[in-house]
């Protein structure tokens, strides 16, 4: 047994109501940059929908992920290391632009240069990729949000297809929800896999996977090895970019941004332990429908002593394993069950699991007249409503119904259990038995889904004690990939002498850094001047006189600047007089 | 006769060229790791890069292939085995006008869909135009060489051409074997020394890290982070870091 720790996510579908902050704030602190301006590390689909990029799980056409060889042996489905070389100049499985979408901004231009005229000047959309005039928006990262052009898109529902039922157009009435999605942090990760200069890896420490920006050479592998698209190719400086799980901020022991930032609080942040000496033999399951359970396998219970005893021979520090007993999302996962893994059946074995919607079902039972919250009538249609159930199944375990009917189950019982109490009637014990929990388990599992506060929903331990100074400075300097031209949110003018964004990487908030780190590490004041004449006020510790602060003194008389100003001051009353006189006439 | 160009042609210009090929692919190593890359466009364009740049880049190596076994293979090893210098040359010219002319395609049309394709001619930049001067130079410069040579067929460079190039690795430079070599060959011959001094200042610096180590790595990668990297504040004199 080598037990190894990952960070991971767990997101309650039941409670994401498609607000897409999580993607915004995503993007604002890291993709918004030219190069990516397509590019969504955290993405909210509508399902049933095609997602983004367009029917990105269809693996028939892109091969992500990995294959079973007759002889049971795991190769990535877009074939092996030579396989992969000899497609490096041209690569086929590799989308095109067009099937995430054209990115594009508007002439804001024309609204204020526009001459005046009886016409209203219109933005007029242009592309960020060629700079033409884009006659019409016809694709988007959620084009297809809340059902939109669904009777138009329907068929295009990899999944859906994959079902083939009959009740499509029902389906669009009672049967929708939102799915988040991130980088899944495999612990098998075909994209890892992919690449050919190793640029690619997942952390020892947290389970992260993380590009080398140093030595990806952008050939372009990953994107045809990742399964769910959530690698990206920077058309600007050439080189991969993904979800990074925000680890300058994990290993402070904060939550992602789109954790921290998600209105329905419906992710979970925690850590797991697992055995990683198994893991290649749960990726290789035969069968697909037993890779969920298999990866449920690999986990490691972090309340038995042994497994704690193992992991502190294996080097993972005390507090991590604290955290991992405490792990909202090894409750969710393991202890609670109702937590799935999304499309298991690409063998990545990925990290960031989901709790499957109820809403769906209780809104269909309502609508038909029934009581909605009624375990019994759950449960029946559960069974019943066969559509969302074998959807559901084919997202989160391969097709099984089994573990999708019992996650449900189980939601509906806390859901009729807690009104119930809700409404002052006794505790029907019936109803946590009927699940296989007792009513202690239900009501805990009530209080981490409903009440659960941000500590107990993000039990996210530091990195290591003895690598605290430096990430002290790491958040406070921000982004370690935080620099001009970078992947991180540099500057958009500067380019390099052999290209866009090459050169050495000029830290953004080198000021920021370099004043902090003196001012911690000397006596004397901060010096500030030196920095391009700005001033960061919120870094100026009052000490010395900065340059560029205060206006220049003319040396060798006695008036100094400010009155300097003022003469300055005294040219423009005249300005301001003349409108006023054309104003009056 | 040699004359005092011939010496900086032939004598010093090879070194030059190599010299600032390698010290220009170790500053660029350690100063610009970040713009290492391909800066592939094939995100934005494919049905015409699925031809062209396999047809390239393949055609390309084939060429590297051709110029090593031409340059460093001498005749008399060929004669050793049983070739005849016309079987020699029969081959190495259809093989080289092969390789040249499937290249030159190849380029052709990669810079036809550069120059056409609207993203990829805006993600152009002046290095890749001064960089595909020189390299569509020598293109044509060697393919010009190779039909010239299959179309007259009474010039054998493995006579002068290789053992020069030979003569360059023991630092004893036959300058009078180059200079009295056809002048399309000299011209070819300069234009690949430029080539080579400029790679590293352009975007073809990508084939010095062609991903061979990919065949002979295991397939999941883990790294830690580095243990170096702790800390950044300087020690002081007298302290030292705990370890805990």
């Amino acid at each position: 047994m080598r037990v190894m720790a990952q960070i991971c996510m767990v997101m309650n579908l039941d409670k994401c109501i498609g607000c897409h902050t999580c993607s915004v704030t995503c993007k604002q602190t890291w993709t918004s940059r030219p190069g990516v301006e397509y590019v969504w590390f955290n993405n909210v689909e509508t399902r049933p929908g095609q997602g983004y990029p367009r029917r990105y799980e269809d693996q028939e056409r892109w091969r992500g992920g990995w294959k079973l060889t007759a002889r049971g042996r795991l190769v990535p489905k877009a074939g092996g290391r030579m396989r992969r070389l000899a497609s490096i100049f041209a690569n086929p499985l590799l989308p095109n632009i067009r099937d995430y979408y054209e990115p594009w901004t508007y002439d804001y231009n024309a609204l204020f240069d526009t001459p005046a005229g009886d016409d209203f000047p219109v933005a007029a959309p242009r592309s960020l990729i060629s700079g033409e005039r884009m006659d019409n928006i016809t694709w988007s990262a959620n084009w297809d949000d809340n059902l939109g052009g669904m009777p138009q898109h329907e068929g295009d529902d990899v999944v859906l297809q994959r079902i083939q039922d009959k009740v499509r157009m029902e389906l669009e009435q009672t049967f929708m929800f939102y799915l988040p999605r991130i980088c899944e942090h495999c612990i098998n990760p075909s994209c890892v896999a992919s690449c050919p200069s190793g640029a690619l890896y997942k952390r020892v420490e947290d389970g992260i996977v993380l590009v080398d920006q140093d030595r990806c050479r952008g050939w372009r592998m990953c994107v045809t090895g990742c399964p769910y698209k959530k690698m990206y190719f920077n058309h600007r400086t050439g080189k991969a970019e993904k979800c990074t799980f925000c680890f300058p901020r994990i290993e402070v022991g904060q939550p992602t941004v789109c954790s921290e930032t998600c209105v329905g609080r419906l992710r979970y942040i925690g850590v797991l332990l697992y055995d990683a000496d198994r893991a290649p033999a749960a990726a290789a399951t035969p069968r697909e429908q037993d890779l969920y359970p298999a990866q449920l396998d690999l986990f490691l219970n972090p309340h038995d002593p042994d497994v704690r005893r193992a992991a502190e021979a294996a080097g993972i520090p005390h507090d991590w394993i604290q955290a991992a007993r405490r792990s909202p999302v090894y409750d969710l996962i393991a202890t609670y069950g109702v937590a799935l893994p999304l499309h298991p059946e690409y063998r990545t074995l990925p990290m960031v699991w989901y709790v499957p919607p109820l809403s769906p079902v209780v809104e269909a039972i309502t609508a038909s007249g029934h009581d909605g919250e009624d375990y019994r009538n759950l449960f029946g249609a559960i069974d019943t409503l066969r559509i969302p159930v074998s959807y559901l199944a084919e997202l989160f375990t391969a097709g099984d119904p089994a573990p999708v009917e019992l996650a449900l189950r189980r939601l509906a019982a806390m859901r009729s259990h807690r009104r119930r109490i809700n409404l002052g009637e006794p505790v029907d014990p019936e109803i946590a038995a009927s699940v296989g929990f007792d009513v202690e388990k239900l009501d805990a599992m009530f209080r981490l889904l409903s009440l659960a506060k941000y500590e107990e929903r993000y039990v996210i331990p530091t990195a290591a004690a003895g690598d605290v100074r430096s990430l002290e400075e790491t958040a406070l300097s921000g982004c370690s990939l935080d620099y001009e031209g970078g992947p991180g949110m540099g500057g958009t003018e500067s380019s390099g002498p052999f290209g866009e964004a090459s050169g050495r990487p000029a830290p953004q908030a080198v000021e920021t850094f370099h004043v902090l780190r003196q001012r911690q590490t000397s006596e004397s004041a901060a010096d500030t001047s030196g920095h391009e004449g700005r001033i960061n006020l919120l870094n100026w510790d009052g000490r010395g006189l900065p340059e560029g602060l205060f206006p220049y003194r003319a040396k060798g008389g006695a008036r100094g600047g400010q009155v300097d100003r003022g003469e300055d001051l005294g040219a423009e009353p005249g300005e301001i007089s003349e409108r006023g006189e054309r104003g009056e006439s | 006769m040699i004359s005092p160009v011939d010496v900086f042609l032939w004598g010093a210009l090879p070194y030059i060229a190599v010299a600032i090929l390698v010290t220009g692919l170790i500053w660029r190593y350690r100063y610009d790791k970040f713009g290492w890359t391909t800066r592939s466009s094939e995100l934005y364009e494919s049905r015409l890069l699925r031809w062209g740049s396999p047809m390239f880049h393949i055609g390309l190596l084939v060429v590297l292939m051709g110029h090593l076994l031409g340059l460093f293979i001498p005749d008399s090893w060929t004669a050793a085995i049983g070739v005849s210098e016309t079987v020699y040359s029969f081959l190495a010219i259809s093989l080289g006008v092969a390789a040249g002319v499937l290249t030159y395609a190849g380029i052709a049309l990669l810079v036809w869909r550069r120059r056409t394709t609207g993203p990829v001619f805006l993600a152009t930049t002046v290095n890749d135009k001064f960089m595909y001067v020189f390299l569509v130079a020598a293109l044509t410069l060697g393919l010009a060489t190779t039909l010239i040579n299959a179309s007259t067929l009474h010039y054998n460079y493995r006579v002068d051409v290789s053992p020069w190039v030979r003569s360059l690795f023991v630092f004893q430079p036959e300058v009078a074997l180059m200079a009295r070599t056809p002048i399309e060959y000299r011209i070819h011959a300069i234009s690949g020394l430029v080539l080579f001094a400029i790679v590293p200042f352009t975007r073809l610096v990508h084939a010095f890290t062609a991903p061979v180590h990919y065949l002979f790595r295991p397939y999941i990668v883990y790294r830690a982070r580095d243990p170096r990297n702790i800390g950044t504040a300087a020690l002081r004199p007298g302290w030292k870091r705990s370890d805990v």
